[in-house]
């Protein structure tokens, strides 16, 4: 149904168009004057009434509001949408819009843009994400670093490190990840001409207003949740286009079997939709105030504030990232996945338990005690597929264990999968309730929560990364391997101290607090116990500096790799070249 | 309530038992079931063999 470019369809009212499609037709050759005719497919006036609706609707509250941050960010949206309607119009008046080929001399046409701007946008909030984890951890250790000012203190830098690392660093990998592997393994396009710009430019649209929303003091003050209505609102409608867009590209793929990758991206998507729905179930006190409430109360709502936390760890930083793993490290060690018939119990095992463990952040809480053991039993059980998965993972190397030598990427990704494994022993482990009675509340969680998130959840993202960047630019290797080596040693360092810091401080931490004297008096004040931990805070600083180095080596070398690096010749030998965009 | 409590738990708790096992025993008995294996072999090619 596509036409390659240069066809241009004869004006005709086309029948099961709606009106305001054949209208634009019309208008838009009449008053250019020229003899050429253009469609504005049914996509592109969908958008752009979205757009628009949005847009009035955010200008509306805009103006009418009393709340200055909310203020500020409808008129942000507002200032997007616009955007977004003005380069749809562009495209349209310029006559660029013929949608691209689904396929050029019988090979598929893949949409690469989409992948590369969200690469980019990884590797930025990556930087920035462990920038700011750095500031915090500094300000732990030397709280003179708050300056007593509101918009740079802990409280408010701490829900921006977060949702810019797992947010915006790793949720701009997964949707460059999924959109690349989703075309590549189902041998077709992503669908759509403004949909896949949709998701990437509104996800990170997204981002924006979360991130100056917590500096600017807006928040729900639930974990990993802490976007208000109006964000949750915005990500809502794209993460529908984004599960729509890649269900699209499995619609039209012209492999029959769906790739296991495939099975963990689709898990991710569906997941976070129900979850986020769920945890942000909320009604604004009033359309122009930036606050709302949340419909659950009490237990009921830390009840699904941690099914949704621990299922963003499930699902987002877990299925999401296994997905990456099934697909990048077979392509780098060029051999097949290990078992694939593990992969598919793995999938199956991993999604059915995992939406169970979540009351495990809440025992000795309000909450029945059936309903923690039953999180603490599902926890436990996770073991196996979480062990399943990584044994799938490391054994793909068997019969190559000396590429690990060789190639610091795979090695990367190798060790990444050594760290899932830790820290999916570790979490279990801490799920247990007398575990927990000593872990809960203390840095060991953190220290444990960074295991996964530096060794598997990073070291996995710069794999692909580094994976990514030269195919995407058809560039026949990086710039440096000796720079990711670099990368690779500096960063382990980092995470070692890192989290050999937090189980130091963590267990001493809980073990103070529940130390008593003979006489049955607690031994120790609080404030003994956060000056006892100030050398490992200092410790868990210097480490997140030298990931954050490692990570700002790894951006100069893509950047390099990019401007320098050596091109593919032949189409034939590498991927194929990329239609230019239309 | 007393009543009502235990006789909800144990449904929930022999029925989850006996549907987790059924899902369970279905994905094993799908993913080693002989006759998929050549389809297997055939999926986990996939990411290998794209390029030509």
């Amino acid at each position: 149904m596509h036409q390659g470019r240069g066809y241009l369809p004869p004006i005709e009212l086309r029948s099961g168009s709606p009106i305001w499609t054949n209208l634009f037709t019309l208008y838009g050759a009449n008053i250019m004057g020229e003899r050429k005719v253009r469609y504005l497919s049914l996509e592109e006036g969908g958008f752009s009434l979205l757009l628009l609706a949005a847009a009035i609707f955010c200008l509306v509250i805009a103006g009418k509001t009393w709340d200055q941050v909310l203020a500020f960010h409808t008129a942000l949206i507002a200032l997007a949408s616009l955007t977004g309607i003005f380069f749809i119009f562009r495209r349209y008046f310029d006559g660029n819009n013929t949608p691209a080929p689904l396929e050029i001399n019988g090979k598929p046409n893949y949409n690469m843009g989409p992948v590369k701007f969200t690469t980019w946008a990884a590797v930025f909030w990556g930087i920035a994400g462990f920038l700011v984890g750095v500031i915090i951890a500094s300000q732990l250790a030397f709280p003179a670093l708050n300056f007593d000012l509101p918009w740079i203190n802990f409280g408010r830098l701490r829900p921006l490190h977060t949702s810019a690392v797992i947010f915006a660093f790793g949720g701009n990998v997964l949707i460059a990840s999924s959109f690349y592997v989703v075309q590549r393994t189902c041998q077709a396009r992503l669908p759509g001409t403004i949909a896949p710009w949709f998701v990437v430019l509104g996800y990170n649209l997204f981002i924006v207003v979360a991130g100056t929303g917590y500096l600017l003091g807006v928040t729900q003050g639930k974990e990993y949740a802490e976007p208000e209505w109006y964000a949750d609102w915005l990500l809502t409608v794209v993460w529908v286009a984004y599960l729509l867009t890649f269900l699209g590209s499995i619609w039209r793929r012209k492999e029959s079997h769906i790739y296991v990758a495939n099975w963990f991206y689709l898990a991710f998507i569906v997941t976070i939709a129900v979850l986020h729905l769920f945890n942000n179930a909320s009604v604004p006190v009033s359309i122009y105030s930036s606050k709302s409430y949340i419909v659950w109360s009490g237990v009921q709502d830390a009840m699904v504030q941690w099914w949704y936390g621990h299922n963003a760890v499930g699902f987002f930083l877990t299925a999401g990232f296994l997905a990456i793993m099934y697909y990048f490290i077979p392509k780098r060690a060029e051999r097949p996945v290990y078992s694939y018939r593990l992969s598919i119990v793995h999938f199956w095992a991993l999604i059915f338990i995992y939406i169970w463990a979540g009351p495990h952040h809440l025992h000795y809480t309000s909450l029945p005690q059936w309903a923690s053991t039953l999180g603490m039993t599902f926890s436990i059980i996770l073991w196996m597929p979480s062990w399943g998965g990584m044994i799938n993972g490391l054994m793909t190397l068997s019969g190559a264990w000396d590429k690990l030598r060789t190639d610091p990427v795979l090695r990367m990704m190798v060790v990444s999968v050594a760290f899932y494994g830790m820290a999916t022993f570790e979490g279990p482990l801490m799920s247990i309730r007398a575990v927990n009675g000593l872990s809960h509340y203390t840095d060991w969680t953190i220290g444990h929560v960074h295991a996964g998130a530096l060794g598997w959840v990073g070291y996995i993202s710069f794999g692909a990364l580094y994976c990514l960047v030269p195919w995407l630019y058809n560039k026949k290797s990086l710039y440096s391997l000796r720079l990711v080596n670099w990368h690779f040693w500096i960063s382990t360092l980092g995470i070692v101290f890192y989290i050999c810091a937090m189980w130091v401080s963590g267990i001493m931490q809980g073990l103070m607090w529940r130390a008593y004297d003979s006489l049955g008096f607690l031994e120790y004040s609080f404030i003994e116990t956060v000056d006892a931990m100030y050398p490992f805070y200092v410790m868990r600083a210097f480490g997140g500096l030298l990931f954050l180095a490692g990570a700002i080596i790894m951006a100069y070398n893509l950047v390099m790799t990019v401007r320098v690096g050596e091109e593919v010749e032949s189409e034939a030998a590498g991927q194929p070249a990329l239609a230019p965009a239309e | 309530m007393d009543a009502t409590y235990t006789a909800l738990a144990n449904f929930a708790q022999t029925g989850g038992l006996l549907y987790f096992m059924a899902i369970f025993a279905g994905v094993v008995l799908y993913a080693c079931w002989p006759s998929n294996g050549e389809r297997f072999n055939e999926a986990s090619q996939i990411p290998l063999r794209e390029d030509d």
